[in-house]
């Protein structure tokens, strides 16, 4: 065995500590299984052995859940086509039957969890007849695979209800909320918690005290499932009717996972626990054979993690951390940055032209970190961390500063005026980063002498809790200046993605085209709360006309003025424009300003402006909210396909991120690129050209899709896509 | 040759009792209510049980006491003939009418010659939703028909078609004045059966659920009671907006004052052919002319009755203006006005005595109660033809035409 140790003390325990080989953390794949596989036979049959325990010979934790190479080979075919639900159902089944045998080897085995459990980890702790918990603040607990587009396939979805109740159970798995020591010991979902480090000593404590306690609970005669379940228990029934629309307030009808979670837990719920597991297994295969787990996956772990990891960071550059960030500007994003840089340990001098400003950028930073007093925040922490801010007028202040991030008013003069004196005190070899959300980087960069240390560092608002960060390159940026911003924001522990310049780089450009849309829509006498509605439906956090107004029209509006003005002719006017100005006009500026598309009256819900309808009167025949849905979409797709031909994108994965951390864009799809790829091109194409036909050239679909269509290309696959071009 | 007719010979309903603990027929079993009226359908006409070829009873909690089969125990528990056979059946709240149209078309057809329709619940005694079902609780069918119970469909309905908190409080008011005022003219005298104890004594002889002082006022005071389902938990009005996302939101306008009460009862309605009539010397109250029932949109679903009305009319060959008086089951205020507005109805064409929201609701015995008061009505007014109709839960809708004789 590769993958567990399987060692037998003189009093007959069997401790296996798993431990696999070339992984940082244990997963579970082909080698573990069989690995697995042959202890339990061997716990079974050898009379030597009259227990066991499991525990992780890993650092970093107990296990996390399928390694996702394997779970990728289980959605592979010869023929390349995703395989039938019941093809799969035999691959995902292995584990069930497995994680079934070990609990009813007839010996009791216990588990050992220091450190993350998660996953398919949890659902092997959840098949051992005890579990102990080391108490730290890395232990951590639970089943978070509906984050990624499946649910509990390892018996969890059947376990977890019957050790803490449906209830409870669904809570936890609907969200993937995670379990802390003293939650799980709280709610029995571990039967005991220890000191860190002795978690496994105490398991073999156990096994000895109790040699006949290998029955699961739900296999002992008499058992009481925990709050009772099936159709005749009332708290049942209303449970079950209550998590659907719960979780549709969530994900609206986009996502499949979380109903067939709900399914496989009602199913299962009253039947013998062998029947139970074949059910969930059945629905997983379901959920496994849709290409939305996998677009899911790919893009919210596999290429978040590999983002965040440097997938787009120079790899000859030497790391160069930030130790003291030279912090422009104190307003709400510059406190921001402030913040998250301090909390990682950066010396921050936070620098405004009115000192009563940086004070007041610092006072930010103490409220946000009392926000986070009691959530791992000590007093003795935030006044350190707070020790680190130093409000600050005087250029001078900033000497010694390693990188500058810059978030002065938006107006290229300024800019350029602050980025001069702060070169003639620090010099042109330190990188100097803006944190501008639209002027072109590499106009900025002609303010430092050295435009190969210039570079783009575009952070979301709120920054304490947008996790995305926008690295643009301007012409001339360096790799030096690459490999500074993202190690910046690796050490903020944010996920960067790298584009190239241009107006509104890529997420506030396409971002815009979902508000501009409505906004046209509304023009045309479409019922604004139709158009609201079909914002959500597509699973976009908010409707258009109601982000509209949280970035405030009048940015928007001026945004089109500045662009107007910078482009002069070659401005393409979007129909929204005018009707922005007019509600610019009329003072309705946006949220701020209490009034915008919605009205929000003091004390009470907003609701959309009445006066709306005066303004466009409504159109006799309303479209079909799949109508609607289509223009949202599509006018965002054709938008991000734009910025890959154009070569702001060099990446679909950066794509995909950045639309799903920078705006919000529908995660069920696993981002605009994995959608593209999946609804097909060629569809893609065929949609865009009936839009553009009908409602205007903003929706032609751009050349190079047009040619992937006619190849065959997609955009995950890289060498089509680059011969295609 | 079988005569493709069938008619009503008589109709009875008790009184319906608040359905709560204290209400007067808490103490009478379910069984005993449709017992009692079995007995009065046949004392009254004073036919030979053993004429009877179904018993059909609607009862849309068949479960507890209510269940086995409640029509084919209350026939024997009511001395029927034990030839009489009964069946139970459920389309939720038009369950007693749909009774009475399965005994006309038992009828109809030949197989019967006498059919009782009818129907019951104690709601004090069998709680609404006893019985479960996947519709509510299994999530990939309350996924595919976008469950949401029935009283955020009807505050959609109030949305959508712009009904005002106002208009359904009037609506209620104006409900509770016609139920006294057909109650003090005793309009309902000739269909009440009064329920008796054990021990022969009367404990219920009228509606008790009426609150004739009801006001503007004292309606106005009342919370809407699905505003926390939808709302909050668990946010009902999701699935709402998924389905009607022309809505901003959902207006919650319904409360216990402008919503059927919960009450029991119970009904009975004798329908026969011509001959049975002729044998009995009994004169036909009413001429069945047609019966239908529809499918409508599931969450709303309270929009069927018009187009069950539309099927109808289409059936007897009859229009709109051949209606002389219109009954539809006061489930909600705001499923009588959408009607109303639907239908283009005044308000003094439909439910005349009042309805559900002033003397309540007993779901499996409505139907037959409704149609028992429009033949009442037709009766007392010499009017000719009434067309009866109920909406029912899952989108659906179930009515009938009769004209008297």
């Amino acid at each position: 065995m590769q993958t567990i140790a399987f060692d037998v003390d003189a009093d007959g325990i069997a401790t296996l500590t798993i431990d696999v080989p070339g992984q940082s953390m244990n997963v579970i794949g082909p080698e573990f299984l069989a690995d697995l596989d042959e202890a339990v036979t061997r716990i079974a049959s050898d009379e030597a052995v009259k227990g066991a325990v499991i525990a992780s010979g890993k650092e970093a934790g107990f296990m996390a859940g399928l390694d996702l190479k394997y779970f990728g080979s289980m959605l592979a075919s010869e023929s390349g086509k995703r395989p039938a639900p019941a093809e799969i159902f035999d691959k995902v089944f292995i584990l069930n039957r497995l994680l079934r045998r070990l609990e009813t080897c007839g010996k009791p085995v216990a588990c050992a969890i220091e450190g993350t459990c998660v996953g398919g980890g949890f659902e092997l702790a959840l098949a051992c007849h005890h579990r102990v918990a080391g108490d730290s603040s890395r232990t951590q607990m639970g089943l978070p695979e509906i984050l990624i587009g499946l649910f509990p396939g390892g018996g969890g979805s059947q376990r977890l209800p019957r050790i803490i109740g449906v209830q409870a159970a669904l809570l936890y798995m609907l969200q993937g909320k995670l379990f802390r020591p003293a939650e799980a010991a709280m709610m029995k979902v571990v039967d005991e918690v220890v000191p860190q480090g002795t978690a496994v000593a105490a398991a073999i404590q156990w096994v000895k005290a109790n040699p006949s306690a290998s029955v699961q609970p739900w296999d002992q005669k008499g058992f009481k499932f925990p709050g009772g379940a099936g159709g005749f228990n009332p708290a049942f029934v209303q449970t079950m009717a209550g998590a659907l629309p719960m979780t549709l307030k969530q994900t609206q009808r986009n996502m499949n996972a979380p109903i067939a979670l709900l399914s496989a837990v009602y199913e299962g719920a009253i039947l013998p626990f062998d029947r139970a597991i074949r059910i969930e297994s059945k629905y997983f295969a379901k959920v496994a054979a849709d290409p939305q787990a996998a677009n899911m996956i790919r893009s919210l772990f596999v290429n978040k993690q590999a983002a965040e990891r440097g997938a787009r960071r120079p790899a000859d550059q030497p790391k160069a951390p930030t130790r003291k960030l030279a912090m422009l500007g104190a307003g709400m994003m510059g406190a921001g940055i402030a913040t998250v840089a301090a909390q990682a340990g950066m010396e921050v001098i936070l620098f405004d032209r009115d000192l009563s400003f940086a004070e007041k950028g610092k006072a930010h930073v103490e409220e946000q970190l009392k926000k986070r007093l009691g959530k791992g925040m000590t007093p003795e922490k935030m006044a350190e961390t707070l020790a680190r801010v130093t409000p600050a007028t005087d250029y001078a202040a900033l000497a010694g500063a390693d990188f500058v991030i810059e978030a002065v008013f938006e107006d290229a003069a300024i800019k350029a005026e602050v980025t001069k004196k702060v070169e003639a005190v620090l010099g042109p070899d330190v990188i100097f980063g803006s944190n501008t959300s639209t002027l072109p980087i590499t106009k900025l960069a002609g303010a430092w002498s050295k435009p190969a240390n210039f570079i783009g560092i575009h952070f979301f608002s709120p920054v304490e809790k947008m996790p995305l960060v926008e690295i643009i390159l301007g012409k001339e940026t360096g790799p030096a200046a690459i490999a500074k911003a993202m190690d910046f924001v690796a050490q903020i522990k944010k996920t960067p993605i790298v584009v190239n310049d241009s107006r509104g780089f890529y997420t506030s450009r396409c971002f815009g085209t979902y508000v501009q849309e409505g906004v046209e829509m509304v023009a045309e006498g479409i019922n604004p709360a139709l158009i609201e509605n079909a914002g959500r439906q597509l699973g976009m956090p908010v409707g258009p006309l109601a982000v509209g107004d949280e970035v405030s029209i009048e940015l928007g509006h001026k945004v089109v003025l500045a662009a107007q003005k910078d482009l002069g002719d070659a401005y393409v006017a979007q129909p929204s424009d005018a009707v922005t100005a007019r509600m610019v006009e009329l003072g309705r500026l946006g949220r701020k300003s209490g009034k915008g598309w919605y009205d929000y009256p003091e004390g009470g819900k907003k609701h959309l402006w009445t006066g709306l309808e005066e303004m466009f009167p409504r159109a006799p025949v309303q479209p079909d909210v799949e109508e609607v849905k289509e223009r949202l979409l599509y006018r965002q797709l054709v938008e991000c396909a734009r910025c890959y031909e154009e070569g702001v994108l060099e990446t679909p994965e950066d794509g995909d991120i950045g639309a799903i951390f920078g705006w919000g864009f529908a995660a069920w799809t696993g981002g605009p690129f994995s959608h593209m790829d999946t609804l097909g091109i060629g569809p893609v194409v065929a949609v865009l050209e009936r839009l553009a036909a009908r409602h205007g050239e903003r929706f032609a679909p751009t050349v190079q899709l047009q040619d992937m269509a006619a190849s065959g290309a997609t955009f995950y696959d890289a060498e089509r896509v680059r011969a295609a071009a | 040759m079988i005569a493709m007719e069938a008619f009503i010979y008589d109709a009875v309903r008790t009184p319906r009792g608040r359905g709560k603990p204290d209400g007067s027929l808490h103490e009478i079993t379910p069984i005993q209510l449709a017992t009692q009226v079995l007995q009065a359908v046949r004392d009254r006409t004073g036919i030979d049980t053993g004429d009877v070829d179904d018993v059909i009873l609607g009862c849309v909690s068949p479960v507890g006491e209510q269940g086995a089969d409640i029509a084919r125990l209350a026939a024997l528990n009511a001395d029927y003939a034990q030839t009489v056979p009964g069946v139970q059946i459920n389309r939720f709240c038009a369950s007693g009418l749909e009774a009475v149209n399965m005994a006309a078309a038992k009828v109809y057809s030949g197989e019967a010659g006498l059919a009782i329709g009818g129907g019951v619940e104690s709601m004090s005694r069998v709680p609404m939703a006893s019985d479960g079902g996947a519709w509510a609780m299994d999530p990939a069918v309350a996924y595919k028909s976008y469950f949401a119970p029935q009283g955020i469909g009807a505050d959609v309905i109030a949305t959508k078609f712009g009904i005002s908190r106002d208009d359904a409080d009037a609506y209620a008011v104006e409900s509770q004045r016609r139920a006294k005022i057909a109650w003090d003219e005793g309009r309902f005298a000739r269909s009440i059966v009064p329920v008796k104890d054990v021990i022969g004594q009367v404990v219920l002889g009228h509606d008790e659920h009426m609150r004739p002082d009801a006001t503007m006022q004292s309606l106005g005071a009342l919370k809407p009671s699905f505003a926390a389902l939808g709302e909050d938990m668990p946010g009902f009005d999701t699935v709402a907006l998924l389905r009607y996302p022309e809505l901003e939101r959902v207006n919650h306008i319904h409360h216990a004052g402008n919503s059927s009460g919960i009450v029991d009862g119970a009904a009975a309605v004798l329908v026969g052919n011509k001959d049975m009539g002729e044998k009995y010397g009994l004169k036909p109250r009413a001429r069945i002319r047609a019966m239908a029932s529809i499918g409508s949109e599931p969450l709303i679903m309270l929009t069927g009755p018009e187009y069950v009305a539309g099927k109808l009319l289409d059936r007897a060959g009859m229009s709109k203006g051949d209606i002389d008086l219109w009954e539809l089951n006061e489930a909600f205020a705001s499923v009588v006005l959408r009607y109303m507005q639907a239908m283009d109805l005044d308000h003094g064409q439909i439910n005349v005595n009042g309805g559900a929201i002033a003397m309540g609701h007993p779901l499996g015995a409505t139907g037959a109660m409704v149609l028992g008061t429009a033949l009442d009505e037709l009766e007392r007014t010499g009017k000719g033809t009434a067309l009866v109709n109920l909406c029912v839960g899952a989108g659906m809708g179930t009515g009938i035409i009769i004209e008297r004789i």
